[in-house]
């Protein structure tokens, strides 16, 4: 009885608060509606800017809606801008440094993880301290090494040193690791060697993992300044990044061309971001490593 | 129900130690790629910024051993206490944004529709270029005609040079930082939040506890790990920032750029710029020994406030 009792109790308690919670959902959705504003002002007043003038973007008060739209900006940006040629510089250094990331993680940290051999812990010890030690310590060795190579001013040196992140091994490791060892075992047992093993049984089954791993690569890569402003000193073989950064000194203030080239730098990563969502939160989940 | 799995047969067993293992040499063939690269564009690197903190470098050519003269020179050099106290003060500034973060990362948990929107929203400035983001915020910046300083005079406050004063470079590229990594930081908290057992807050509003008590009695104390995770990352980040201050305050007749430059941007002007590498290089042994000051510190304190069941 009491029992009972104390439970229905329980039970009008639970009620009333999911009523409370209701209310509470119609303060949330404003809070974080106010939020969502904060977070795309800055683009849609980008968007707005580009198609006025720059007299009209330079105007106190500012107007809100363009008064003649046009498309100057962008005209003046391609006609002043070897836009193209800077896309592909920053998409081929993509491409490389992501495969080349991809291969050399999946190997290492498949090795890593399964393969037992004498100083195998040192190694990957070694590893981890490099993990953690800024970028800026390495950049000095290793603009004296892509220079003393001849190789300032080319794509691979723009890709080359972004291959081979501890970062990568790291975490295909970690990936490899959670694999049960049956699989593994059984691919064996049928006489499977090491690198069938690994090609048609292992690496399939990390497919997530990597997938993260070229997402976040391709992040990094794309938005990389400092290591594209210290190798491409001549500028004829410059990504994006630096050539957005060169703008500003053409410019000045003219800030709808300057929007313009934001605007179209900027589209083809948040493009491939609304299609691959997924995989940009998974990969910047497991990493919580930012560039 | 327990299932009863035979044992392997003792031959296949010992098989399997024996001859169908790979041998070691896989496991070094598999490694070489990545330590070749490892020894070579980090090792060795890290090894010559090392030495040459202890030397003097000419442009071309090699340099000379001078000792500790470059820490002595660095340590009685005003620009670099100012870009260290700003790299300070702007990784205080990313800090302050991490309550911001917790609570908007619960609130959009909270929410049953519209929380995939939510989330796609506020990741858009993590993809997009950080050289893009801040073209667009030193235009929203400009002092003579930017949208803050109009918006600020609708309601009566003065407008600023934000990134033409040097009283206010490091606030208005802070506010920047934190809109930056918001959706980063989200999810990472986000995933924290996921992983706190919904029977608690079920159990607790069944005793009549209201959301605001919940939030403090079980969401932070179980997501401390995720915000510890949070706080360590922003803190090593932030102090390495270069790109928001080269795009945002780098001009011709931009005199508060002298007195906002953060200490990675001072190590790129050195080393690469002037071309004074063994100063740069003692710039960045500097900066190694503040973030793994910085990191030591935190994990000594976590004790005190993260929570591990």
């Amino acid at each position: 009885m009491t029992d009972q009792f104390l439970r229905s109790r329980r039970l009008e308690r639970a009620a009333a608060g999911s009523k409370a919670s209701r209310h509470g959902e119609w303060v949330i959705h404003v809070v974080l509606a106010v939020s969502a504003v904060v977070m795309v002002a800055p683009f849609v007043w980008q968007l707005l800017t580009v198609f006025k003038s720059n007299r009209e973007a330079s105007q106190m008060p500012p107007t809100l809606l363009p008064e003649d739209p046009t498309t100057g900006a962008f005209a003046t940006f391609f006609g002043s801008v070897p836009f193209w040629a800077q896309l592909t510089v920053s998409v081929s250094a993509l491409v490389l440094r992501v495969i080349g990331q991809l291969a050399v993680a999946a190997l290492a940290g498949y090795a890593f993880a399964r393969l037992r051999f004498p100083g195998r812990k040192l190694l990957f010890g070694l590893f981890i301290v490099m993990l953690m030690v800024p970028s800026q310590l390495f950049l000095i060795g290793q603009f004296e090494i892509i220079r003393d190579l001849g190789m300032l001013d080319t794509i691979p040196a723009l890709a080359i040193p972004g291959m081979f992140s501890a970062f990568g091994i790291f975490l295909m490791r970690q990936a490899f690791m959670s694999i049960p060892a049956g699989f593994e075992e059984a691919a064996r047992l049928d006489g499977a060697g090491a690198l069938r093993t690994f090609w048609y049984i292992m690496l399939p089954m990390v497919r997530p993992t990597m997938a993260a791993l070229a997402v976040l690569t391709s992040l990094y890569s794309w938005n990389d300044l400092l290591w594209p402003l210290i190798v491409t000193p001549r500028g004829d073989r410059r990504p994006i990044t630096v050539g957005l950064a060169g703008l500003q000194g053409q410019f000045g203030t003219d800030y709808p061309t300057l929007m313009a080239g934001a605007f179209v730098a900027s589209l083809p990563l948040i493009l491939i971001f609304l299609a691959l969502q997924r995989q940009f939160f998974s990969g910047i989940a497991s990493s919580g490593l930012k560039g | 129900m327990t299932t009863n799995i035979p044992n392997p047969p003792l031959r296949q067993r010992k098989r399997r130690r024996g001859g169908l293992l790979p041998s070691p040499g896989w496991g070094y063939l598999m490694i070489a790629p990545a330590l070749i690269g490892l020894v070579a564009l980090y090792v060795w690197p890290f090894l010559t910024t090392f030495g040459k903190s202890f030397m003097d470098v000419p442009a071309f050519g090699p340099g000379t051993f001078t000792g500790v003269d470059n820490y002595t020179e660095l340590l009685g050099d005003g620009r670099f206490w100012q870009a260290l106290r700003n790299s300070a003060l702007y990784t205080a500034i990313l800090l302050l944004g991490l309550p911001v973060a917790i609570v908007l990362a619960a609130l959009i948990e909270q929410v049953g529709r519209g929380r995939a929107f939510y989330r796609i929203l506020f990741f858009l400035p993590v993809v997009t270029l950080p050289v893009a983001i801040s073209m667009v915020w030193r235009f929203i910046y400009n002092g003579d005609f930017g949208l803050l300083n109009y918006v600020l005079s609708m309601v009566g406050v003065p407008g600023q040079y934000w990134v033409a004063d040097a009283t206010f470079t490091i606030y208005a590229v802070g506010a920047v930082g934190i809109w930056m990594n918001l959706g980063i930081n989200l999810i990472i908290l986000g995933a924290g939040l996921q992983s706190i057992p919904q029977d608690l807050y079920e159990a607790s509003s069944l005793d009549g506890a209201g959301r605001v008590r919940q939030f403090f009695r079980i969401t932070l104390p179980l997501l401390s790990p995720s915000v510890f995770l949070v706080t360590v990352l922003t803190v090593i980040s932030a102090l390495q920032m270069f790109d928001l201050i080269f795009v945002m305050l780098r001009s011709v007749n931009n005199t508060a750029l002298a007195d906002s430059k953060t200490i990675v941007y001072l190590f790129y002007e050195k080393a690469f710029v002037e071309f004074d590498q063994g100063y740069g290089a003692a710039i960045a042994i500097v900066l190694l020994m503040v973030i793994m000051a910085a990191t030591l510190v935190q994990f000594r304190l976590q004790r005190r406030w993260v929570f591990y069941d």
